[in-house]
C-alpha cells in the first residue's frame, strides 16, 4: 500500500524542514501527491532548479547531442566547445545501431572542436570551418554534420550558422546542422529537446529537395517518433508495427538516419512515443504537411494492447484485423512470463523518478506484473506531463518534480520501497541502503523494454533485481541478532 | 517468435533472431540511402592505409575519441578526497549531472557532488546569486565540513570571481564567515582534468597553509620527520592509496595522504549510504605545511600543487606514476632518503616476489609490441614497467602530453634496447591511434574502456588500464602501484596473452595441436 494523502503531507513537512526557509517555500511546490479526480498531480514543473541542493537534471546540450541528435547515425555530430561535454555523453545512452562505425556510420564516436584557451578569446568560427573541411577528408561518406553548441559558443558571441550556411554551400548540398543547445538555456534537459526538434524543422524539412532519396508511398506509411533505441528498444517495437501490416518508414532517432528523417513528411500518421523529448516536431508535421500523430505506449502488455488497438484504429480493417493476430499471438508467451514472475513480484513497492515518458509510461508494465507504483516524478516534464500522468497513478501516489538528491534519499528512507526505478548517479545511494534497484534510463545495460519481446526481459529483471540473494547479506549476522 | 519465458533473450542475442535479420536487411534496403556496397568496402580499406594515417596526422583542428575529460572532472576527484566535503560547481548544472555519471560509471559507487544551476539570467548578470542560495542550500541540506568549489566554463567565459564571491555569500549570511569554502578556477578550455585536479588540490592546500583566502591566519611551518604523499588523479585510487599507506607503514615512516577518496569511493553495503566517507581531514591538511618532505606520484597531474609545497619549504619529489620493480624501487627509496627509514625487509621480500614472478613468466611477453594511450604519467609508468618486462611499447600516446611529455617518454625508449623503433606521440587522439594500429601493428593495446572500439576495429586485444573504465568491473578496487600492484599488472598482461594464444589455436583438428595444457 502506498502512504495516505495525509501521511505524505507529513512526510514532505518533514523533509521540507532540513532546507533554508526560502528553499523550502519554493521545493514545497514540486512535492505533492496524486488524488483521484484531480487534473493533474498537484505540483509545479519546468521550472529552474535550485542552486545547490543536488539536482539530477542535465543540460540543453544533453537533450540535443544526447537524446535527440545523436543517435541519426549517419551524420557527425561534433561536440562544440570543450572536451568535457562530449567525453561524458560518449557513447553513454546505449542507441544501438547498425553500421560501419567511423566509416558510413558515427554513432559511438565523439568528435570535439577541444575548445582552447584562443578558441574563446578570438572565437570558434574558423576552427569549426577547419572541422568541417577535416570530416570531409576523413569521413567522406558522411551524410551530414550537425553542431551541438556547447555553453561558451552563446556566451562568446560565435556565429554558426553562418559557417553552416557557408560550408553547405560549398560542400554542395551538404546537410549541415547549427544546434543553439548551449548548456546554460532553459532549466534542464528538456529545453534542448525543444531547440533540437526546431533545427530539424529549420536545417532539414526546410531544406531538403523533395526528390531526393523518393520511394513509392504506401497507405500504410508511419514513422515512428520519440524511440531512442536504447538497448533495441525501436527495433522490438518496430517489429509489431510491421507485423501489424504497417510499413515505418522512419526512426526518431535512434538507429535513424538523415533520410528518414527527410522523408517523415511522406507518413501517414507519426506514432509517438516520448511525447516530452519530439511532441515539437510532431506538432509541426501536423501543421505543415496535415499528418497525425498519435501517442502510444509499449511497456507491459495492457498497454501494447492499448496502445496497438489505438495505432490500428487510424487505418482500414485489413490492419484491424492484423493488429487482433499480434496480440492473440504474442499472448500466450506473456501470459507465461507474468504467470511465472507475477508470483515473485506480486504487491511489491516501487518508487520511480525518471526523465521523459518513464515515470507514468512504465506503470502499466509493474502493474502487469502485480507490482505498485507508490512514487514518481520527472526529472524534466512540463504540466503536460503531470496531467498525462493522472491517468496511470492511483490515488496517494506520492510526486516529486526534479527532486534533490535529499528529498529522494528521505522518500525512500521512509517509505520502503522493494524497487527504485531511477538513474546511475542514483542507483549506488539506494543500493548501498540495500534497497533493490534497476536504472530506468539505460536499462541497466539491459533491454530492450518495448514491445512484448522486451517485457519478457523487463519482467526478468525486476525479479532478478528485487529477488537477488544480496540484499539478504547486507546485514553481518551477528549484528541481526542484537 | 523468438522470446521464450524459459529462455529470457538478452539484446546480443535476440536481435540475431530471423525476424529481426530480416526486419533491419529491409529497413536498410528500404529507407536508410546508405552509400552503396562497394564505396563502403572502399573506404574501410582505405582507412587502414599509410595514405589515410597522413591525412589524419595532418589535422589541426578536428578531434576525434580524445583520451582526456575537462578541468573539473578532476576538480572534483580532488575535492571529495577530503573528509566531508562536498564538491560545488560553479556554473551550467548539466557539468555536475557528467561528472557524477562519469565517476559512478567507474566506480560503481555515488558521487555526490552540487551545482549552482546557472542559467540565462546569469549569463547576463553574473552567478553571485546563485552562489549565494548554493551554497546556503549546501550547506543546510548536505552539512559538510568544507565546501570546495570549482567552475564550469560558463563561469569562466562570464568572469565569475570565485574569491568575492565566496566572501559576499558570507557576509550576506548565506554559511557562517568561519566556514571553510576553499575554491579553484578550473577553465574546461584549459588543460584536461588533470590540470583541474592540481588546480583544485592546489587551491585547498592554499587556503589552509596561506590564511584562508585573507580570513585567517597563514600558517608557519615548524618543520617534523613526517611526509605528505599526493596520488594524483588516478582511477585505481581505491586500491593503490591503501597500499601505499601499507608500504609507508611498513617503514614506520609517518605520513599524510592529501586528497584520498579511497574509502568515499569504496563504501560498504550494509543498510547504509554514506555521502561522505573518509579522506584526509582539516587538521591533516593544516599539520601536513609541517611536514619535511612531500612526494606527488603523479608530477603531471600535480604541477602547481608541487610547486606550492616547494615554495613553503618542503623538500619535494615528483614522480610520473611508478610501476613495476625499478619505478617501486626508485620510489622507496626516495622516501627512506628523505625520512633516514630504511626499506624493511618485508617489502624486499616483495620485491623479490615480483622479480620471481617476472622472470616466471617474461618469456610470454619479451619483444611483445604494446600500444599504450592514457594520462602523461601513467604513460611514462607503463612504458617504464614495459620496458622493465622485455616488452616493446611501440606507439606511446596522450591526448593530454604535450612536446615536453614526449620528449620524456622518448628519452626513456632510447635508453632501452627494447625501445627501439618506438615513439611517444603528444595532444594525439583514438582516431590517430586507430591509424597507428593499422599500418604499424602491435600485439596489443593498454588503454581505458573506450580502446574497445579499436580492439574491435583493428583486432589488437585490449589490456584495461586508466580511466574511464565502465565496462569491467572493480578493477579499481586493487593496486597497480607497489610490488603487489605490479604483480597485478604483470598477471593482467598475461591474462591477456594467453586468452590470445588459446584463442589463436582453439580451432578443433586444425590448429588446437598448439592449444596447451601447460604454458
Amino acid at each position: 500500500m502506498s502512504l495516505t494523502v495525509d501521511e505524505n503531507k507529513a512526510l514532505i513537512e518533514e523533509v521540507l524542514k532540513a532546507y533554508p526557509e526560502k528553499t523550502a517555500k519554493k521545493r514545497a511546490k514540486h512535492l505533492g501527491t496524486f488524488e483521484d479526480g484531480k487534473p493533474d498531480c498537484g505540483v509545479k514543473s519546468n521550472i529552474k532548479s535550485l542552486p545547490g541542493v543536488m539536482t539530477i537534471r542535465g543540460c540543453a546540450y544533453a537533450g540535443s547531442k544526447g537524446v535527440v541528435w545523436g543517435p541519426i547515425k549517419d551524420m557527425i555530430h561534433i561536440s562544440h566547445g570543450p572536451v568535457g561535454c562530449g567525453q561524458y555523453s560518449w557513447a553513454s545512452r546505449r542507441n544501438y545501431y547498425i553500421g560501419e562505425t567511423g566509416i558510413d556510420t558515427f554513432g559511438t564516436m565523439q568528435f570535439t572542436s577541444d575548445f582552447q584557451e584562443k578558441d574563446i578569446v578570438f572565437g570558434g568560427d574558423k576552427k569549426l570551418e577547419k572541422i568541417i573541411d577535416e570530416i570531409e577528408v576523413l569521413f567522406p561518406l558522411n551524410k551530414g554534420i550537425t553542431v551541438q553548441s556547447e555553453c561558451p559558443i552563446g556566451l562568446i558571441g560565435d556565429d554558426i550558422e553562418a559557417v553552416s550556411k557557408k560550408k553547405a554551400k560549398e560542400y554542395v548540398g551538404k546537410t549541415i546542422v547549427p544546434v543553439r543547445c548551449e548548456g546554460f538555456r532553459g532549466v534542464s534537459q528538456s529545453l534542448g529537446h525543444h531547440i533540437a526538434n526546431d533545427a530539424v524543422r529549420d536545417w532539414v524539412f526546410d531544406k531538403v529537395d523533395p526528390n531526393k532519396n523518393a520511394f513509392e508511398s504506401t497507405p500504410y506509411d508511419v514513422a515512428i517518433i520519440g524511440d531512442y533505441n536504447i538497448g533495441g528498444d525501436a527495433w522490438s517495437s518496430r517489429i509489431l508495427l510491421e507485423e501489424m501490416g504497417l510499413r515505418v518508414i522512419a526512426q526518431w532517432s535512434g538507429d535513424g538516419t538523415i533520410a528518414e528523417l527527410e522523408n517523415t513528411p511522406k507518413a501517414k500518421l507519426n506514432v509517438l512515443h516520448c511525447y516530452r523529448s519530439m511532441n515539437y516536431i510532431s506538432r509541426h508535421m501536423e501543421e505543415k504537411y496535415g499528418i497525425p500523430w498519435v501517442e502510444y505506449n509499449f511497456f507491459g502488455p495492457t498497454m501494447i494492447e492499448k496502445s496497438l488497438r489505438e495505432i490500428a484504429s487510424h487505418f482500414d480493417d485489413t490492419i484491424k484485423a492484423n493488429t487482433e493476430k499480434v496480440i492473440a499471438k504474442y499472448r500466450g508467451m506473456v501470459d507465461e512470463v507474468i504467470a511465472k514472475y507475477k508470483s515473485r513480484l506480486q504487491g511489491k513497492k516501487v518508487m520511480l523518478f525518471v526523465g521523459g515518458l518513464r515515470p507514468r509510461h512504465v506503470i502499466g508494465a509493474y502493474e502487469d506484473l502485480g507490482m505498485e507504483v507508490v512514487g514518481t516524478g520527472y526529472e524534466f516534464g512540463h504540466n503536460d506531463d503531470y496531467q498525462r500522468t493522472t491517468h496511470y497513478v492511483k490515488d496517494g501516489t506520492l510526486i516529486y518534480d526534479d527532486v534533490t538528491g535529499y528529498e529522494f534519499e528521505k522518500f525512500v528512507e521512509k517509505v520502503q520501497p522493494d524497487l527504485v526505478g531511477s538513474g546511475i548517479k542514483e542507483k549506488y545511494v539506494f543500493q548501498k541502503m540495500g534497497v533493490p534497484f534497476r536504472q530506468m534510463h539505460s536499462w541497466d545495460y539491459s533491454g530492450p523494454y518495448h514491445g512484448y519481446d522486451g517485457f519478457a526481459i523487463f519482467a526478468r529483471d525486476m525479479d532478478m533485481a528485487i529477488n537477488s540473494p544480496v540484499w539478504g547479506l547486507a546485514k553481518a549476522p551477528w549484528k541481526k541478532a542484537a | 517468435m523468438p522470446q521464450n519465458v524459459d529462455k529470457v533473450l538478452d539484446h546480443e542475442n535476440l536481435f540475431r533472431e530471423p525476424e529481426y535479420k530480416a526486419m533491419f536487411d529491409n529497413k536498410r534496403s528500404q529507407f536508410e540511402f546508405r552509400v552503396p556496397a562497394e564505396e563502403l568496402a572502399k573506404q574501410i580499406e582505405y582507412a587502414k592505409t599509410w595514405e589515410y594515417r597522413e591525412k589524419n596526422f595532418a589535422r589541426e583542428a578536428l578531434t576525434v575519441n580524445p583520451a582526456k575529460a575537462c578541468q573539473p572532472l578532476g576538480a572534483v576527484f580532488a575535492a571529495v578526497g577530503f573528509e566531508k566535503t562536498l564538491p560545488f560547481v560553479h556554473g551550467s548544472q548539466g557539468c555536475v549531472a557528467y561528472y557524477r555519471s562519469h565517476f559512478s560509471r567507474h566506480f560503481k559507487e555515488p558521487t555526490s557532488c552540487v551545482s549552482s544551476s546557472m542559467t540565462e539570467d546569469a549569463a547576463v548578470f553574473g552567478g553571485l546569486n546563485n552562489m549565494i542560495d548554493g551554497l546556503a542550500n549546501t550547506y543546510n541540506l548536505y552539512k559538510p565540513e568544507m565546501i570546495a568549489v570549482s567552475t564550469t566554463c560558463m563561469a569562466e567565459v562570464i568572469g565569475d570571481d570565485l574569491d568575492a564571491f565566496i566572501k559576499t555569500s558570507k557576509q550576506k549570511g548565506s554559511i557562517p564567515a568561519e566556514f571553510d569554502v576553499p575554491f579553484a578556477h578550473t577553465p574546461a578550455f584549459v588543460g584536461s582534468h588533470i590540470t583541474g585536479y592540481d588546480n583544485a588540490l592546489q587551491g585547498i592546500i592554499k587556503y589552509f597553509w596561506d590564511g584562508k583566502a585573507g580570513q585567517g591566519t597563514a600558517l608557519t611551518r615548524i618543520p617534523n620527520e613526517s611526509i605528505n604523499f599526493i596520488g594524483g588523479f588516478d582511477g585505481f585510487v581505491c586500491g593503490n592509496l591503501p597500499e601505499i599507506r601499507r608500504m609507508l607503514d611498513l617503514m614506520g615512516v609517518e605520513h599524510t595522504i592529501l586528497c584520498d577518496p579511497s574509502d568515499v569511493w569504496n563504501t560498504p553495503t550494509d543498510g547504509e549510504f554514506r555521502m561522505y566517507d573518509g579522506g584526509t581531514t582539516k587538521a591533516q591538511v593544516e599539520a601536513a605545511i609541517n611536514a619535511k618532505a612531500t612526494i606527488s606520484f603523479q608530477g603531471y597531474s600535480t604541477e602547481k600543487t608541487m610547486k606550492l609545497i616547494k615554495e613553503h619549504g618542503h623538500e619535494t619529489a615528483s614522480f610520473h606514476h611508478p610501476m613495476g620493480v625499478t619505478g617501486t624501487d626508485a620510489f622507496l627509496m626516495k622516501v627512506s632518503e628523505l625520512t633516514g627509514k630504511p626499506i624493511p625487509k618485508e617489502l624486499e621480500l616483495e620485491r623479490g616476489r615480483l622479480v620471481d614472478a617476472i622472470a616466471d613468466s617474461q618469456a610470454h611477453l619479451h619483444g611483445k609490441k604494446f600500444a599504450l594511450y592514457g594520462d602523461p604519467d601513467l604513460m611514462l609508468g607503463m612504458t617504464a614497467f614495459l620496458l622493465e618486462l622485455g616488452a616493446e611499447p611501440v606507439h606511446v600516446l596522450s591526448t593530454n602530453g604535450d612536446k615536453e611529455w614526449a620528449d620524456k617518454v622518448q628519452a626513456l625508449l632510447d635508453a632501452s634496447p627494447f625501445g627501439k623503433n618506438c615513439k611517444a606521440y603528444p595532444k594525439a587522439d583514438l582516431w590517430h591511434m586507430r591509424s597507428l594500429l593499422f599500418t604499424e601493428k602491435v600485439d596489443f593495446l593498454i588503454g581505458n574502456t573506450y580502446g574497445k572500439y579499436l580492439e574491435r576495429d583493428c583486432g589488437t586485444p585490449l589490456i584495461r588500464l586508466g580511466f574511464p573504465i565502465f565496462d569491467r568491473h572493480h578493477y579499481h578496487r586493487f593496486p597497480i602501484w607497489g610490488y603487489q600492484g605490479g604483480l597485478r599488472v604483470l598477471t593482467m598482461l598475461l591474462d591477456e596473452y594467453f586468452e590470445a594464444l588459446d584463442a589463436n589455436t582453439n580451432g578443433i583438428g586444425t590448429t588446437d595441436y598448439s592449444y596447451d595444457i601447460i604454458r
